[in-house]
């Protein structure tokens, strides 16, 4: 038997449309539950103490500071080596063998499992350069992550920047080095900033490498060769070894929190860019 | 730029490296770890310009640690092999070792013959050692692990453990899984059972301090501290403490029975 | 001088450039000069197709592993893939647009929720559900094959819609002046078109799933026997190193950088066939 057209459009669209909403309910249904069960944890003591008794009481600033500090070496470290990659592969050479080597490397470093990173990491920063566990050895396999998110960002943003940009400050008689700091850099700006936002939410969510390279501890760092547990992997301890539940399910609010922050932010951001754009 | 950025970063690294020197450094078994992260807070407390660095990594990562001074006490949850035998090392506290069920499993008390039997995956319906009709769902922890090892030492013998055993990485999960699961069995520290699952008694005897302390419940383990050469310094200082009497009543409150190193008893 | 300059400036940029690469080459020498010894000492073949894993006792042998990923992946391929189709094709064809501005954040939401809060939910929901209504200790293939399969929506939507997107708008317009239905035309030819692209974003979508590491270690169950059901535990290789390397020393520990090879292996076959397929079209 043959369905018609217009029964088989039916089916089809409602299938699809049943997709859609079923993705939509699971996605909300995790990020409310955690909400609920969290934000009542959240109080200014759990943002601004200390964790005492194993996490069980006490709040997560060690964590919320280590956090950042592994984010913050993350970023630092990679943006300058991402936007230089950009800008290598969009103003100074042809597509050809080199780019394409190039790109082939970031597009493989984006596909390679975090515990890889959280291997390499352990064996090159934290054994053979001996940082040891540390918010430096954590933060650099990060930088080695997001890397690639960095350079094809950047890519895609200078690759908009319209080529009467450069041809105007040439033909003022500028260098290229000028041209690209000067016009390209700018107006390339929002798209490089929304990499860096999506580098920091991966580096925030991050498991299984910065649990191989920082370490675990609760005490505050002192330093950047201090050993640091992140948000995410004082979650993934407090929930596993059933510290406190409690706390756990803070932590994870907290976290949920800070995605969706800088999500709106990277929603807030493509919006002013596309409407500036065109 | 980037250049720049990188000696700055260079230049903070250095300066910090130097006070982090002053910590002492405590690293090892995960199952120690929890009752050390309580000593040192309270040890803090008391000498409040020391600082006591916990780090988890495992019995052997603890043990290699202090071997290679990269920690300063190594922790370690199973006895020392004959060839780590060359550092110097002190039980701080005993823990026993306790088979657990759910609540819902009518089952009190297995034979050391019987575990085996279920680790090895000879025994594999819960009818078979007393109880309802249904498939055990056997539970052990990761290779390597201080508890899975005292476990292998104190029941397995020469047997094995299935290879169809679900593997959890702590004693928390273990539990979790136990107290939601009524046909599961699992095995964790004395110290962390709590009334969501059922410790089982072993050829009758339960497992309590008193019946560890006099030998009379078999599976108990030894929490060592480990350290390259006698102690000195802060770190023997922090180690007095774990073995003067607050810091056995600490441990002791925290559900370990004391080491017949204290003073304790 | 400005010569120089700009010579100097084209040098730097190069340099930072070939910083994916060196970084690349430093993995691959790191992780293999760790791994390699032990499947030297145990024998490729051995290591590979060995039936036991117990580092206890010196034997080295990830097939159970292997099985354990492929049937977790497969299984996220079979629940995820039609999903994450019908998901951009909504985005792409039907959805109107204020609905698409509200799903299309969502779904960059979901890739940015950190892996271990899917894994806690799984712990949570999925795995006494599996448990309770399908028997089993719940932690099992199918309970990780349902988490990767939401795990992996996000690649697989996004890089399809855009596959989908990129489409020549006449393709549509004609398909639709000829008579055809909407839906006719979406499957007729949208979708062979955009075929290429779309085989590319599963296989980046299975890679992560073959990648993902803490929330399988919670769902999984971590038995290293082969499984029979999908209802029973398996180990992934991710999860083998995840679950093992805190603890392990010595030749344990370059067992499961041997693992990581294997794992690296398998990517970077999965990444070079993605890229291939992409570039090709």
């Amino acid at each position: 038997m043959r369905i018609d057209a217009q029964t088989s459009q039916k089916i089809a669209k409602t299938l699809i449309w049943t997709a859609a909403l079923f993705v939509i309910v699971v996605l909300f249904s995790i990020i409310i539950y955690i909400l609920i069960k969290g934000i009542p944890m959240i109080s200014w003591q759990f943002l601004t103490e200390i964790p005492r008794n194993m996490g069980r009481s006490g709040g997560i600033s060690s964590s919320i500071v280590g956090t950042l500090l592994v984010t913050a070496v993350a970023v630092i470290v990679a943006t300058p080596f991402g936007i230089g990659t950009a800008i290598y592969l969009t103003e100074y050479t042809r597509e050809g063998r080199v780019t394409r080597i190039i790109r082939f490397s970031a597009e493989s470093l984006a596909g390679i499992p975090s515990i890889v990173y959280g291997l390499f990491g352990f064996i090159f920063f934290v054994i053979y350069l001996k940082m040891g566990w540390s918010i430096l050895s954590g933060g650099l396999t990060m930088a080695i992550m997001i890397l690639p998110t960095i350079i094809r960002t950047s890519e895609e943003a200078i690759r908009t920047v319209p080529n009467l940009y450069r041809e105007v400050g040439f033909s003022l008689g500028a260098t290229k080095w000028q041209a690209i700091t000067k016009t390209v850099l700018p107006s390339a700006l929002p798209g490089i900033v929304n990499g860096v936002i999506l580098s920091i939410g991966r580096c925030v969510a991050e498991t299984a490498a910065v649990m191989l390279t920082a370490g675990s501890t609760l005490r505050m760092p002192i330093s950047l060769l201090s050993p640091t547990r992140t948000m995410a992997v004082h979650f993934y301890i407090l929930a596993r070894e059933g510290i406190s539940m409690e706390n756990a399910y803070g932590t994870a609010a907290l976290l949920i929190i800070l995605i969706l922050l800088i999500n709106v932010g990277f929603n807030m951001l493509v919006n002013r860019f596309v409407s500036k754009g065109r | 730029m980037s250049i720049m950025i990188l000696t700055i970063l260079m230049s903070m690294m250095s300066a910090c490296s130097q006070e982090s020197g002053s910590a002492t450094i405590v690293a090892g078994s995960t199952s120690v770890q929890p009752y050390a992260e309580v000593l040192a807070e309270e040890y803090m407390i008391l000498n409040s310009n020391s600082e006591i660095d916990i780090q988890g990594g495992g019995s052997s990562a603890g043990i290699t640690a202090a071997q290679t001074q990269s920690a300063d006490i190594g922790m370690s949850s199973r006895a020392l092999k004959d060839e780590e035998k060359s550092l110097w090392s002190i039980e701080i506290a005993r823990d026993g070792l306790v088979l657990i069920v759910n609540p819902k499993n009518p089952l009190e008390n297995l034979a050391l013959d019987q575990i085996r039997n279920i680790y090895t995956g000879i025994i594999t319906d819960w009818s078979q050692v007393g109880g309802s009709t249904a498939n055990i769902h056997l539970i052990a922890r990761e290779e390597g692990s201080g508890t899975r090892s005292a476990f292998t030492e104190l029941v397995m013998g020469e047997a094995e453990i299935t290879p169809k055993a679900i593997v959890q990485d702590s004693n928390g999960s273990v539990m979790q899984l136990v107290a939601g699961d009524p046909n599961a069995i699992g095995f964790i520290s004395l110290g962390l059972v709590n009334d969501e699952v059922k410790a089982l008694h072993l050829d009758g005897i339960e497992a309590t301090a008193e019946n560890i302390m006099n030998d009379s419940y078999k599976l108990s383990r030894p929490f060592l501290f480990v350290t390259k050469g006698e102690p000195t310094g802060l770190t023997k200082s922090f180690i007095d403490f774990t073995l003067s009497l607050e810091g056995q009543e600490l441990l002791s409150k925290e559900g370990l029975i004391p080491s017949r190193e204290g003073k304790g008893n | 001088m400005k010569k120089f300059k700009e010579n100097f400036s084209e040098r730097v940029f190069l340099l930072l450039a070939l910083s994916a690469l060196s970084v690349l080459a430093l993995i691959t020498v790191f992780i293999f000069t760790k791994g390699i010894p032990l499947i030297a000492k145990v024998g490729v073949v051995n290591f590979i197709f060995g039936m036991k894993w117990s580092p206890s006792q010196g034997s080295y042998g990830i097939f159970p592993m292997i099985v354990g990923t492929i049937s977790v992946t497969l299984g996220a391929a079979i629940i995820g893939i039609p999903i994450a189709i019908c998901c951009s094709i909504f985005l792409a064809e039907f959805a109107p647009a204020t609905l698409r501005n509200i799903f299309r954040p969502a779904i960059q939401l979901l890739a940015g929720i950190p892996s271990v809060v899917y894994g806690f939910w799984g712990v949570l929901f999925i795995v006494p559900m599996i448990r309770n209504y399908l028997g089993g200790p719940g932690l099992s293939i199918l309970a990780g094959s349902i988490i990767l399969a939401i795990m992996i929506l996000p690649t697989i939507i996004s890089i399809t819609e855009v596959t989908i997107l990129a489409l020549p708008r006449h393709y549509k317009d004609g398909a639709l002046a000829l008579g055809l239905t909407h839906w006719q035309t979406i499957r007729h030819l949208l979708l062979p078109a955009a075929k290429s692209g779309i085989v590319a974003a599963i296989i980046l979508g299975l890679g992560r799933a073959v990648g993902e590491t803490m929330a399988v270690i919670m769902v999984v169950g971590n038995a290293v026997a082969l499984p029979e059901t999908i209802l029973d535990p398996v180990r992934t290789m991710t999860t083998n190193i995840g679950i093992e390397m805190g603890y392990a020393s010595g030749e344990h520990q370059q067992a499961l950088f041997a693992t990581g090879i294997v794992l690296f292996i398998i990517i970077m076959i999965m990444n070079a066939t993605a890229q291939y397929i992409t570039r090709k079209k």
